[in-house]
Formats: C-alpha cells, structure tokens, sequence
C-alpha cells in the first residue's frame, strides 16, 4: 500500500461536512446574539489549546469540531502513531474510552476514531477524538496497541464490524461475531440486515 | 476461518489442559472463558464474547431517535436507565435542547434508582460465588424495593425506558417521593447489616483479599472504567468530572480504594449506594417545580453533527458516539459500555491464580455479557 497524498485526499475532508453542520455553528452564535459579553467558557478555551497544540505541532491534522471538554482532530495516514504518543505523553490522554469506526460510502472511505480520556487531575473530563480515513477499499491502519493497551478488543471489534485492518495487531479473530461468519462486514452500510 | 477450538491442545506441553469455562456454566452467564491449565493454576486465559451480540448499533442505524430507545436499553436490563442517559444526552446535545430542571433531578433519581439495583445484584452475586448464601438472598429481596420504587415512578419494573431525549417520561407522582425517602432511610441502616454480614466477615477477606489485584497503572493503560478503577486508586467519575444533568447540585463523594483486588471491587459497589441514598434524598428533597420533558413529536428532527456524550453509569463510563447526517435516523450509533471497557483486565488478572479464585475475580470486575456483547 502507498499512503499517496492522492488516495487520502478524498478521504481526509469526508467527516467535515458532518462537523461543520449548522448545528456546530449555532453552539458559539447562540449566546452572543442572546447576551452581547459571551460568557468564557474555560472548557471550550482549554479544549481549543489542545487542538492548537497537536494541528501546531502536526500540520497535516485537521480540526474537526471542538466543543467544551470535547475535541477531534483527523490526521493525515501515516502518522497517527506519532500523533497518539505524543497524546498520550505530552498532553495527558492516557485512558482508551473506546474505538469506532464510520463507513462514509458516499465518499468511499473508512473512518477510525479513537476516544481517548484522560487521568490527569483537573483534565478527566476532557475526551480526544483522533481519526484517520483510510481508502474503503484498502483499509489497512496501524494498531495503536502500543500507546493504549486497552485498544486491543475495541479494535478487534472495528476490525470484524468494518473489514478494517490493523497492522500489528496481535489478534484480529472474531470477539462478538461467530467464528464462521461469511459475509460483508455487519456494520458497513452496504451490509443489509436479513429481512430489510 | 480459524476455528476456535484449533489451538486449544498444544502437543509439545502434556501438562497444560485446556478447558472451557462457559458459556453454560450458571455463573458465567452467556460468556466463556478459555482457560490453559497446569494442575490448579491458570496459565493463560482468554475471554470469549459474542454469544448474546445482537447487532444494536445496526439496528440503531434502521430506527429513528425515539424508535431507538426501548431496544437500546436491552443490553443492560440491570442498569437500564443509564444506558439510555448516556443516549439522551448525546441527542439533547445534538438537538441543542435545553432540559427543564424537574426532568433534570427525575434523570437523576432514576439513574441512581438503576445503580443501586445494579450493585445489589452484583453484591448478591459476588456472595454466592464465595459460597455466602445470605447475601444473594437479602440482596435480591432488598433490591425488590428498590425496582418497586423505579415502577412507582416510571410504570415498568426492569425496563424503565423512563429517561428518553428530551428529558423524562412521565413526572413523578407525590406517594413516590414519600415511598422514596423512607426506602433511603431504611436501606442506609440495612447496609450496615451488609458491612457486618458481608465486607467484615473473616471469610470473605480470606477468599478476596489480594485475589486479582489490578495495579492503578494497569487500570489506566486497560482503560478501566467505574467500580474496577476506583478500586484500584483511580478516581474516574464522570458525574463529578463533567457534571451533566444538574449533578453538580449535589453533594456526594467518588469512593476510591487502593487495595485493587476482589474485595476492594466489591466494596466499592457498596460505598457507591451509600453516595446514591445520598444523592436520592437531596434530588427528592430539592425537587423544582416546572415540567419534565420537551414536546418532541414522534420522529424530531436531529440537525446534523457529531457528539461524544458519556455519563457514569453502574459499572463505569457509558459513552454515547453519535454521527447524524440530519437523516430521521443515525447514521453510526456507536455504545461504548464499560464492561467492554473492563474486558481487557480478566485475562490480565487470570494468570496465576487458583482455579477456584476464577468466579471471584470474573464477578468482581461486575462484567456483564449482555452489556459488553450488544
């Protein structure tokens, strides 16, 4: 696999179109045009000097959306590893919530998000969405078991619901699905469920 | 495909056995363990779930925002509110609605209604696994008050789908609150009973001191969540660390504990109803007036976004991740519960120990398959 800036164009700007909905944009609108002094939301300034710090220190990553406590950035293929670490042991996020995957068919992509919260005090309530889109049709992403042992079944579960490949996993045989399941991975939107 | 049972007999190792503990095992509850052993101590063990998966998130992709709430609280029955608090959360903060008060502290009561139900059955279950009869016994009569409470308030008896988007069902009838705090008053004095039968019993200690021990490093790299990390000197809470829903009205504790074996974990549960008596009676107590609930119609129009809502449900963090595309229905519905959460640390804890110290260790990380399964 070659990780071309071609192949993840595409991919990388998918979930913004979620992000940047109306919605996200009436959170910060709303309270100026209710009260003129918008009211400082130290969660929200503190969530955005995270971010600040990763897209400064990565500049291909891309911030998503950020609300208070809450923050996700995508990073360009290749350096999620990188990006992890540097999570985990310069800003704090060092507990695995959980791992998701999204299947943008419309775009032809594959998304993983890691939610990872964090134990240091003061910083508990804060959560860190990290994604990478790979190519639907190539979807081979590293494991980030390294960086958070906890990782390991939630990407297997991500592995068997959405076809997606970690790389370095030890262990990627069936947790939730049996073991003889023989169809397209259940959570992709082209599986269709038996009887719909 | 690889089949599960290939690697189970290693020829080069005669005195390793592999074993099978479940899925029919009465205690296991629809979840095996693999086990290898050499002669009465585990050498490795693996957990095998899925046998109660029910695809939830695909179906939650098929059905829209309120269509999903009665099936989305089937994978915990125990703990069914707070499941679907997390849910509602992340839909009311897609939605951008503001929840009345009253529903607010009704959210409240019923959660903590759920976590002390939840724990009583973990407690009466953690007694029969160490052969202490009397504690499935009082704890499953005892928690019958609690669910008499949940059905005076919501109607249902186990499946409440009492919290829903938009605040609560149905408001609380007045002989509630009353019927409330007098279970709050009794169950505080009964509790005591529980420390003495139960956590200060010889053989209890003896059986759980020291089984099973998770380290606070351990806790935090597993990702461990709820009972399991505040045993373990981790004082994760969601409701203090991000109060939702009016939780920062309240005065309560998070109880940690150091210790990080079996005993600590089921300990824990108790000292978590003790802060949930607490929280009840001032939630009852402080209750505004005004209504509990928004008018949403029947299909309400979710704008599009993304949210990552979570709450602190019985057995630790419940978090919510879901992506709208302004369609009727979600279009990735992810539950991220903490049993999965807590699965990584049973084979972790499952080296070296007694085949006998297995069901103690397994319940007391208050693992629940259906949960973890989906």
């Amino acid at each position: 696999m070659k990780p071309t800036s071609k192949a993840s164009e595409p991919a990388t700007p998918a979930p913004p179109q979620v992000g940047a909905s109306p919605q996200q944009a009436k959170v910060p609108s709303n309270p100026s045009s209710a009260a003129a002094p918008v009211a400082p939301n130290p969660d929200l300034d503190r969530a955005k000097d995270i971010a600040g710090r990763i897209t400064s220190k990565y500049p291909g990553s891309k911030l998503e959306w950020v609300k208070p406590r809450r923050l996700k950035v995508s990073v360009p293929l290749g350096i999620i590893k990188d990006v992890a670490f540097f999570a985990r042991d310069s800003l704090g996020f060092d507990h695995i919530g959980t791992v998701s995957g999204v299947d943008w068919i419309a775009k032809s992509s594959l998304e993983v998000v890691y939610f990872v919260g964090s134990t240091t005090p003061g910083q508990e309530g804060f959560v860190l969405a990290l994604s990478e889109s790979v190519p639907r049709d190539d979807p081979v992403v590293p494991t980030l078991i390294d960086v958070w042992r906890g990782a390991e079944y939630h990407e297997r579960e991500t592995h068997e619901m959405f076809g997606l490949n970690f790389q370095g996993h030890p262990d990627q045989s069936h947790l939730f699905l049996p073991e003889d399941w023989n169809d397209l991975p259940p959570l992709r939107k082209d599986y269709v469920s038996p009887g719909r | 495909m690889k089949m599960a049972l290939e690697s189970e007999y290693s020829p080069d190792a005669d005195r390793i056995m592999a074993v099978s503990l479940g899925p029919q095992h009465p205690g296991a509850g629809h979840f095996r363990i693999r086990l290898w052993l050499d002669g009465d101590y585990v050498v490795k063990a693996l957990p095998d779930a899925g046998y109660v998966h029910r695809g939830e998130e695909k179906m939650g992709e098929y059905r829209n925002y309120i269509q999903n709430v009665p099936h989305l609280e089937r994978p915990v029955i125990l703990d069914s509110s707070n499941i679907l608090f997390a849910y509602s959360l992340g839909v009311d903060e897609l939605m951008n609605s503001k929840i009345p008060p009253r529903g607010q502290y009704l959210r409240v009561i019923m959660s903590e209604i759920n976590r002390i139900i939840s724990h009583m059955y973990f407690i009466a279950i953690q007694g029969l696994f160490l052969g202490h009869t009397t504690m499935i016994t009082w704890c499953m009569g005892d928690r019958d008050f609690w669910i008499d409470l949940g059905e005076r308030i919501a109607g249902a008896r186990v499946t409440f789908a009492y919290i829903i988007p938009g605040g609560v069902r149905n408001d609380i009838p007045d002989f509630a609150i009353e019927k409330g705090l007098k279970t709050c008053d009794w169950f505080e004095k009964r509790m005591d009973e529980y420390e003495k039968i139960f956590y200060d019993n010889p053989m209890v200690h003896q059986r759980s001191d020291g089984v099973g021990v998770l380290s606070r490093d351990d806790a935090i790299a597993f990702g461990a969540t709820g009972t399991v990390a505040r045993a373990s000197g981790l004082a994760l809470d969601v409701r203090k660390d991000e109060p939702y829903s009016s939780y920062q009205d309240f005065e309560f504790k998070t109880p940690v504990l150091t210790q990080g074996d079996s005993w600590a974990r089921a300990y824990v549960a108790l000292l978590d109803m003790r802060e949930s008596v607490k929280i009840i009676r001032q939630a009852l107590k402080g209750l505004p007036q005004g209504p509990v609930r928004l008018k949403l119609g029947p299909q309400p129009r979710v704008p599009a976004g993304e949210v990552y809502s979570r709450t602190e449900a019985a057995r630790g963090e419940m978090s919510y991740y879901i992506v709208s595309d302004g369609s009727p229905r979600p279009y990735r519905l992810k539950i991220g519960v903490p049993s999965a959460k807590n699965l990584r640390a049973l084979p972790h804890l499952l080296r070296n120990v007694h085949v006998a110290d297995i069901p103690v260790i397994y319940w007391s990380l208050n693992y629940w398959p259906v949960e973890a399964d989906r």
